[in-house]
């Protein structure tokens, strides 16, 4: 019986190990990418679209972690990108520019919205659990927009990046993205363990058949509960990350549209993978950057006039583009990588 | 007569006008096995989910090892050594088998708010999760996928993730329905071993089964216990006989 019990224990090699090179040619390709950056002539952009990307990495994998593994589609996720951005900027504009003081709070903000909005959010299912966190989401953005003191409608610029330890370590665009990439493995590295470990079984569970997990004598509510707290803090430090990128704050970082670019990002990406979701964001914002050039370049058999057009109105691409890949690639993006193997 | 380990007091649940637990009294002693039959639609399975705290009673008392636990959740009843199956399996269908048992083995082992560790090769959940498997005769398909095991494997199934929570009481819905001869004949065996060691309540409409199974019979006919008896008595029982339908099924 042991010896079925440790055969088990050593999982498939070949299984594991094909699916852990997506992982590892994507942070490989994070790390180079500073270099090339250095050779593409503009070095800037290449950099800040790319932290822009692992930001919002950050973000789809702390969604993913409720969605993917626990079936809670939260459409109220980009709250708490507001609030760890307006951490970083109240907290600045009243003189704690360190990171050492921001970060912490803005942890500990979304953790406590999470925890009231999640206590009662979880409360309900499948549909009213999206309609309440968009509620939730609803709420702190009016909340934001009518911050006077705070800029209101318009946000607020920052005077400059947060501090770290009283050194300006991230005015450097390379610094910054290496901190970018580091918080972006981190919370990979976290949520992988979380995902394996007890706590993530019984998520995993209570996604597959809440019933069944309480008749074995678990009370799912409380793990569910402690999923969206820790997925809330991930969102949270990604909101720091955002404002530091765009040294900026405003309530366009909480509306509900973006909360549902995240959930698209990580159904496009491929549920329940994690890395899915950093490759889901990177595709989104990847195409919604480069989709009009992609378009004036092929459409090369147009008139000019024509040409431009499409160009200018790639949003009207973008869409139908995005429901055609979810629609007809199964599991996303991930789910594409996984399936010549399995022919 | 030693105290009771399940005791039901005049326990009642409608939908609406409909009346399906009609003041249900009922004790089950330690160690024995406690058939309830009863005819199609005559509320043996609501009674279960009354018993396991599925679905709340509209009124009268379910106590457990002495305790009042009339109000407590199913999870808060499982702790406390009540588990069940379900007539309709309920299993986790992308879990292996194993990790079906092992789930439940972690429920009753330490915490589960650990988030560092890979859960499904903690040695101390699988070895008593295939115990658990081997019991039911499921050791040799532990690693399957729990949705692609046949029917009758998914039953055996149920009755092995109830086993893993180390109960002392066992709620059984119909647990040889819909499998076959061999199947069925297996899990007759593995509820006969399993008799000397918990109590067992068993709902099932094979009567050859229960018959040979139950040290006494309790007869649900429209909500209401009509008799609780052994089973010769049971067999014998006119108003059994009248009110159970398939009167020629009694063997
Ligand atoms: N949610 C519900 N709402 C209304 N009536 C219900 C509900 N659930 C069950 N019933 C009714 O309660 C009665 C008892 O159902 P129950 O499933 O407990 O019977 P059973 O004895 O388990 O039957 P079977 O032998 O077919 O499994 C049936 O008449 C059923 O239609
Ligand atoms: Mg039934």
């Amino acid at each position: 019986m042991t010896e079925i019990a440790e055969t088990h224990s050593a999982p498939a090699p070949s299984l594991t190990t094909r699916l852990e090179i997506v992982p590892l040619v994507l942070f490989t390709a994070f790390a180079a990418a500073p270099l090339l950056a250095a050779y593409s002539g503009a070095e800037g952009y290449v950099l800040s679209l790319l932290t822009r990307v692992m930001i919002f990495g950050i973000a789809a994998m702390a969604l993913d972690l409720i969605l993917g593994y626990g079936a809670l589609v939260s459409f109220g996720h980009a709250a708490f990108l507001g609030l760890g951005g307006y951490a970083v900027g109240i907290l600045a504009s009243h003189g704690f520019e360190d990171a050492l003081i921001q970060v912490p709070v803005a942890l500990l903000a979304s953790a406590a919205f999470a925890f009231v909005t999640g206590a009662i959010s979880l409360r309900t299912k499948g549909v009213y659990f999206i309609m309440i966190t968009l509620a939730f989401g609803q709420m702190l953005y009016f909340l934001a927009t009518s911050l006077a003191p705070y800029g209101g409608d318009d946000g607020m610029t920052l005077a400059s990046r947060s501090l770290v330890a009283g050194t300006d370590w991230l005015e450097n665009d390379f610094t910054f993205y290496w901190v970018c990439l580091l918080c972006l493995f981190g919370v990979y590295a976290l949520s992988r363990s979380i995902a394996a470990s007890r706590f993530g079984r019984v998520l995993r569970g209570t996604r597959e058949n809440a019933i069944r997990m309480e008749a074995i004598g678990f009370r799912p509510f409380r793990f569910q509960l402690a999923a969206y707290v820790i997925s809330g803090m991930m969102a949270g430090l990604a909101g720091c990350l955002l404002a530091n990128q765009a040294e900026f704050v405003s309530p366009s970082f909480m509306t509900w549209q973006r909360s549902g670019e995240l959930i698209f990002m990580v159904v496009l990406g491929g549920l329940g993978s994690l890395h899915g979701a950093i490759i889901g964001a990177a595709a989104f914002l990847l195409l919604e950057e480069f989709l009009p050039e992609i378009l004036h370049t092929l459409s090369f058999f147009l008139s000019e006039e024509t040409r431009s057009h499409l160009a200018e109105n790639w949003k009207m691409v973008f869409g139908p583009l995005l429901i055609l890949i979810v629609l007809f690639v199964r599991g996303g993006i991930m789910g594409l990588l996984r399936r010549p193997h399995h022919g | 007569m030693a105290e009771a380990l399940l005791e039901l007091r005049n326990l009642r649940k409608n939908y609406g006008a409909l009346v399906v637990t009609d003041d249900v009294s009922l004790s089950v002693e330690p160690g024995e096995l406690h058939a309830i039959i009863g005819p199609n639609g005559a509320g043996k399975t609501t009674l279960i989910h009354q018993i396991s705290g599925m679905l709340p009673s509209n009124s009268g008392q379910v106590l457990f090892a002495g305790e009042d636990i009339t109000h407590l959740a199913m999870p808060r009843r499982v702790e406390r050594g009540l588990a069940r199956s379900f007539q309709i399996t309920s299993i986790l269908p992308g879990f292996s088998a194993l990790e079906n048992v092992a789930l439940a083995v972690q429920a009753r082992s330490g915490s589960s708010f650990r988030f560092l560790g890979n859960a499904s090769q903690e040695k101390d959940l699988n070895g008593t999760a295939l115990e658990c498997l081997g019991e039911v005769g499921l050791g040799a398909r532990a690693h399957i996928p729990a949705g692609l095991l046949s029917y009758g494997e998914k039953r055996q199934l149920e009755l092995a993730i109830g086993l893993a929570t180390a109960p002392k009481l066992l709620l059984l819905d119909e647990p040889l329905a819909g499998t076959g001869h061999d199947e069925s004949q297996r899990v007759v065996e593995t509820l006969r071993r399993l008799k000397n060691r918990l109590t067992i309540v068993l709902i099932e409409h094979d009567m050859e089964a229960v018959f040979s199974l139950a040290d006494r019979v309790s007869v649900l006919v429209y909500g209401r216990v009509i008799a609780t008896d052994t089973p010769e008595r049971i067999r014998a029982n006119p108003e059994v006989r009248a009110a159970y339908l398939g009167d020629e099924e009694m063997v």
